[in-house]
């Protein structure tokens, strides 16, 4: 501990620099802490998926519709247990700016296929009880304070027009799926007042009667409806949820991309500013050698110099991450389940801080401990 | 009186020993013979300056003395170790036991006060923090600086910034001094204070004092003078008498 005063006289010496090296660490640290975050959330979704579920959805793409009477086809294939179906929504609640997923749901047969959404029997009972009822996830709720017994207008994008519910239940139960519950509603309300693609319907979810029959089942769905003006594409429901994330491209990729190239670019600064740091210093390092300090001393000084800037910049970095999380996952509400910052990727991120600390510094610090006493005093 | 500075290699019981020293620096092809068979004797509590013209090897030579560089031929002894035959690592160790640098350009870093400083060397030892500030204490009171322990470099002059050098040299009681140009960027009474003080620790503190100068007043200051010219070693003046 006695060297500690050189190692922090050394810190401060040019606070500005100092403070600004260890700003671009919290950056980066932030921004990890944020994209483990949504990586996690994007992971989440795929993690809280039936295993005895199926998704049917068309060939071309999701948003091209499906006829409705596939339902019953399907129905009659051996090991398919229940059919229901949802149609996308697409609306804004007050202003444009608050939108969340809203779906139509076919309420005589949803519950039994999507057992897991987290309401109450008197919930359910009351939803099914009000065509122009309303259940959605806790999320959503909590974003926009709404409450069972609210009267919630939105606003149609895909459906024009003004569309009346009533909150009858909020989605609330342990399973993360309760979160991630959208606003769902009545697939006859939409049917009755939609103007165009009556009949139709956006995806149905099967349920099977053995998790390991899905992709035998799967394929007999695809094949049912093969060479048809609507061909299918069918998936377990964890595929289709990991579908989503390939829909807004390889989130993992973007990811670590943009990991790496906040790392690389995190390297070079602050290894520039370590090697200006070392060449401002090469006297005073030459004139501790030549008091003798050891090279290996001076190699762990200006190691340490770059790793204590890393570990204050990478400690609140995710300090501000774990701040930051809650508010974002708020904002997020319904589109993506909740942000966490789990404790193995803070400690990673703690990890990669140490670690561009020490990389960042190490050419430097070497050239530090390879100086030579004579050369360095005769520079002026 | 005695004569305690020999160049003719022919001394058995000095302090400091160098025997038939070259070095010789490569430029490309061409070799440059910096110092060339270089003997020389110092006993214990000498004063010595070296004198001679720009690139005659007195800071080479004061280079080799405190084991900052190695010689290309020759020996070099300092109180029984030949540091000549020393590894890197060990000849680190040596120095922070046996020498004190005393640098032209003062070298005192920036960040830290005088007392940190002069503290620096005694890192590097066993004693308790107490201890430390004792002797920090005594040196900087030896140098006149009691009263500016906690004054950073720039607060202090020239000459006090020298002075807290010299405090920094001493403080770990080292074999011998090494001063390179010690008044070389003073003025002439700030120069004057610092050839005081070395003067005063070569002979009320018996210190071996080596040092490097172009300034002829400040070798007066020295027991004997030795001129240096293209890497030899001429005869050694003292008092004004002929050795």
């Amino acid at each position: 501990m006695k060297y500690s005063r050189i190692l922090f006289a050394n810190l401060f010496r040019k606070k500005i620099r100092t403070t600004l090296t260890i700003g671009s660490f919290a950056i980066a640290l932030l921004l990890f802490g944020v994209l483990a975050a949504v990586r996690v959330a994007f992971s989440q979704g795929a993690g809280v998926a039936g295993v005895d579920r199926l998704v049917v959805r068309n060939k071309t793409s999701i948003i091209q519709p499906l006829p409705l009477s596939y339902r019953e086809q399907m129905l009659r294939l051996s090991g398919v247990k229940e059919v229901t179906f949802l149609n996308w929504f697409g609306g804004v609640y007050q202003d444009e700016k608050n939108f969340f997923p809203q779906m139509a749901v076919d309420v005589p047969t949803y519950r039994s296929v999507v057992t897991d959404i987290g309401v109450t029997d008197a919930e359910w009972n009351a939803f099914v009880a009000d065509r122009q009822g309303v259940i959605v996830g806790s999320s959503i709720a909590d974003r926009f304070h709404f409450k069972v017994g609210d009267h919630i207008p939105i606003k149609g994008v895909i459906f024009q027009g003004a569309w009346d519910f009533n909150l009858v239940g909020i989605a609330k139960g342990d399973a993360a799926a309760g979160d991630m519950l959208p606003f769902i509603f009545h697939e006859d309300y939409l049917e009755e007042k939609r103007t165009y693609g009556k009949g139709t319907i956006g995806w149905y979810v099967v349920r099977i009667e053995h998790p390991d029959d899905s992709a035998q089942i799967s394929k007999a769905i695809d094949a049912t409806f093969s060479n048809s003006p609507f061909e299918t594409k069918s998936d377990s429901e964890k595929e289709f949820a990991a579908s989503w994330g390939k829909q807004l491209g390889n989130i993992k990729l973007i990811i670590m991309t943009i990991g790496a190239v906040v790392f690389v670019t995190l390297l070079l600064v602050t290894g520039n500013t370590m090697a200006t740091a070392i060449r401002e210093r090469v006297r005073e390092l030459a004139v501790l050698k030549a008091l003798g300090y050891s090279d290996q001393f001076v190699l762990w000084l200006v190691l340490a110099e770059g790793l204590t800037i890393a570990v204050i910049g990478g400690l609140l970095g995710l300090g501000l991450a774990v701040l930051v999380i809650p508010g974002m996952s708020k904002a997020l509400a319904g589109l993506l389940p909740p942000l966490v910052l789990l404790p193995g990727d803070t400690a990673l991120g703690v990890v990669f801080a140490i670690g561009a600390g020490v990389l960042s510094t190490l050419l430097p610090a070497m050239s530090a401990m390879r100086m030579r006493v004579v050369d360095a005093l005769r520079r002026v | 009186m005695v004569f305690m500075v020999r160049v003719d290699g022919k001394s058995e019981n000095s302090l400091v020993k160098v025997r038939g020293v070259d070095k010789v620096y490569r430029r490309g092809s061409e070799e440059i013979h910096v110092l060339q068979r270089l003997n020389l004797d110092v006993d214990a509590g000498d004063f010595v300056a070296f004198m001679g013209p720009s690139g005659s090897g007195k800071t080479t030579l004061l280079n080799l003395l405190g084991g900052l560089d190695v010689p290309t031929r020759g020996t070099i002894t300092v109180a029984g170790d030949e540091i000549t035959s020393m590894s890197g690592s060990k000849l680190t160790t040596w120095r922070a036991r046996h020498v004190g640098f005393v640098f032209q350009m003062y070298n005192l870093i920036p960040v830290m006060t005088a007392f940190q400083n002069v503290e620096l060397p005694l890192l590097l030892t066993n004693l308790s923090k107490a201890q430390r500030r004792t002797h920090v204490e005594t040196a900087l009171e030896m140098v006149g600086l009691a009263d500016r322990m906690n004054h950073s470099p720039n607060q202090l002059s020239g000459g006090q910034e020298q002075r807290v050098g010299i405090a920094r040299a001493i403080v770990a009681d080292p074999t011998f001094l090494l001063c390179d140009e010690p008044t070389g960027d003073l003025d002439r009474k700030s120069a004057d204070e610092v050839l005081t003080l070395l003067h005063r620790l070569s002979k009320d503190f018996k210190k071996t004092i080596l040092m490097v100068t172009h300034d002829p007043l400040a070798a007066t200051r020295a027991d004997v003078t030795l001129h240096m010219d293209k890497g030899v070693l001429m005869e050694g003046v003292r008092e004004g008498a002929i050795a």
